[in-house]
């Protein structure tokens, strides 16, 4: 496996390492070890789902989001709406989530893909503004800023209740985490996920390549959507409550930072910086949201300093370290 | 028709006053992300300690009202002028995920910071005496403290402009802007250039802090809450540009009055709607620099 057989080399990037199940006999094992705490570990796993969407469409898509709440937002309402006028099955109601969000993604694509830099940034920001303006204002549907809170949502596969301990929803959250990561990782390994990596790189040699840059683009940008609703519609049917904060300008913001904290562009970021900002954050806002703000911040800083390209970055340095960012 | 004339009025003046705050504040962020190519996250919270520098300053130190302004100044363009040097300078030209990393951990800090020492509530900011109340102007009161605002901005732009335009520095400026490279080759220090111009944008959006208190209240969320407003005056305009992101928040400022006059049920909606219109048609900006 070297420049002598390229093709050899690309499948054994698509190869299953022991590492790799690590994050799931975490899980697993936070499942017991943990009962007190499964209702954030189930808000941890639906936050990773969502971290991995803004993997998808920053770190493999290079499309600068600081919007992705939109669709966080609009599969958290989806699944709301559903589940408070009587269709409150979870199942169908995350794929409809994940489907709305990915037409919303598909739509918005449209206009977002056309631009580049700073201004395609704030084209993400506003498209999310928008949409959050209308949660707010159309309280005769949306509940306004009180939030949707007469959601009654169904049992997971007609048998287990969302109940006040979290077990539902931390293991329906695992599962459906479990499913989408495969599907994610199938995707980045494919020959359109290296042709993402490609348009990140050098768009205009990709072009000049024959590939379609814009097509492929709004496709990854829509099922980046996609898993953003369905991580949203995983919120409200496990708190069963959907607020305008979900289309918020913190929403998209905070998990980016996640996200850059645990590693981008390298599949398992989400998984390390999702857990350690949120858990670090329940545990230090409870003193005082100050210290979680200092904290937070100067270990930010600290990482562009020294670590930089996140944890896993870091990992990456060392000779050992096989966890490449592609 | 009357009722008319006086909406178009109210709207004018209420609008003009806040985007003279807006400008004040987004050029130094236009500057930093044109000069030196730096997404500065951090930016609002520059104008939120100058804000507060002012307020506190007159409260507690009794100082007057412009001393208290100056003060707030000298002191958010001297930190900046040390974050320039030991965070902002490893920055530049480099990889932009560090650049919002780094400065989002500042805003952070920086909220921490606010929290800490003064508390969440919103600082109470009272205008001087001379510029309290209300002066009447052709049959019409306006409330003094905003036409000062937009009097004293307008002074503020005119200055800005002119040093921008008639000084060595300014030409220094403008060059680096349109060829940071070739700038250097003809002798420039832009090492030097960077600093100064990094100290005087946050010494500018100090002033637009303090002086726009009243219009954007000072709260520890500041930096959080109105940076999306910043980051738009900036982008609408032009990055690098100076007399763009004027021109924006001219456009902003009074439109989103004027929006939140007729039609408050709507909220920001479409103010954000126009703003996504103006970036399709102009992604480089109104004014685009260089």
């Amino acid at each position: 496996m070297s420049a002598a057989d390229p093709v050899g080399a690309l499948a054994a990037r698509h190869r299953w390492r022991w590492p790799e199940a690590l994050p799931w006999l975490a899980a697993i094992a936070a499942f017991f070890l943990f009962p007190g705490y499964l209702a954030l570990g189930a808000q941890i796993l639906a936050s990773i789902l969502y971290g991995l969407s803004i993997d998808l469409a920053l770190g493999y898509g290079g499309i600068v989001t600081l919007g992705q709440a939109a669709f966080f937002g609009t599969g958290a309402y989806t699944a709301g709406l559903l589940a408070a006028h009587g269709f409150g099955a979870p199942e169908p109601g995350l794929i409809a989530a994940g489907l709305a969000a990915a037409a919303l993604g598909a739509l918005s694509g449209l206009a977002v893909l056309r631009l580049s830099g700073l201004a395609q940034l704030m084209a993400t920001l506003m498209v999310a503004a928008m949409l959050q303006s209308a949660a707010d204002k159309a309280s005769t549907i949306t509940g306004g800023a009180d939030g949707l809170q007469n959601m009654a949502v169904g049992k997971v596969l007609g048998l287990f209740a969302f109940g006040l301990y979290g077990r539902t929803a931390y293991l329906y959250a695992l599962v459906v985490l479990f499913v989408c990561f495969l599907g994610m990782r199938a995707l980045v390994h494919s020959p359109f996920g290296r042709s993402l990596v490609g348009m990140r790189e050098n768009a205009a040699r990709m072009t000049a390549l024959g590939a379609p840059v814009f097509a492929r683009r709004l496709i990854a940008y829509a099922i980046a959507a996609g898993m953003a609703g369905v991580s949203g519609a995983l919120y409200a049917q496990s708190t069963g409550f959907v607020a305008p904060d979900s289309l918020g300008f913190d929403r998209s913001g905070n998990i980016l930072v996640m996200l850059l904290l645990g590693g981008i562009g390298r599949l398992y970021g989400a998984f390390i910086g999702v857990p350690l900002f949120m858990v670090a954050q329940d545990r230090l806002s409870d003193l005082d949201p100050a210290y979680w703000y200092f904290w937070i911040g100067l270990g930010l800083v600290l990482m562009v300093r020294f670590a930089r390209g996140g944890l896993l970055g870091l990992a990456a340095r060392w000779p050992a370290g096989r966890m490449r960012r592609e | 028709m009357h009722q008319a004339v006086s909406a178009a009025i109210s709207i004018g003046f209420f609008g003009l006053a806040y985007a003279m705050v807006l400008y004040l504040i987004s050029v130094g962020l236009s500057v930093t992300l044109g000069l030196m190519g730096v997404v500065n996250l951090a930016h609002g919270a520059f104008a939120m300690f100058g804000g507060y520098a002012v307020t506190e300053l007159m409260a507690r130190a009794g100082l007057p009202f412009w001393a208290a302004l100056t003060g707030g100044v000298v002191l958010v363009a001297a930190g900046g002028a040390v974050l320039e040097r030991v965070l902002y300078r490893r920055l530049y030209g480099g990889d932009e995920l560090d650049q919002v990393l780094l400065t989002i951990g500042l805003v952070f800090i920086s909220l921490a910071a606010a929290r800490f020492g003064f508390g969440t509530l919103d600082q109470v900011f009272h205008p001087p005496a001379a510029l309290a109340g209300t002066i009447t102007i052709a049959g019409r009161s306006f409330p003094t403290y905003r036409s000062f605002l937009i009097l004293c901005g307008a002074g503020l732009v005119a200055l800005l402009w002119l040093a921008v335009d008639r000084t060595r520095f300014g030409a220094m400026l403008r060059a680096a802007v349109d060829n940071p490279r070739m700038a250097e080759a003809v002798g420039i220090d832009t090492g030097r250039l960077f600093a100064i111009s990094f100290a005087l944008g946050s010494g500018l959006a100090a002033l637009g802090g303090g002086l726009g208190a009243e219009i954007l209240p000072i709260s520890p969320a500041y930096p959080v809450q109105y940076l999306v407003d910043f980051l738009t005056v900036v982008a609408v305009g032009g990055a690098g540009s100076i007399r763009g992101p004027f021109l924006a928040a001219l456009l902003l400022g009074i439109s989103q009055t004027a929006f939140l006059y007729f039609w408050p049920a709507a909220g920001s909606f479409f103010i954000d709607a126009l703003t996504l219109g103006l970036l399709m048609w102009r992604p480089r900006g109104l004014v685009p620099a260089a």
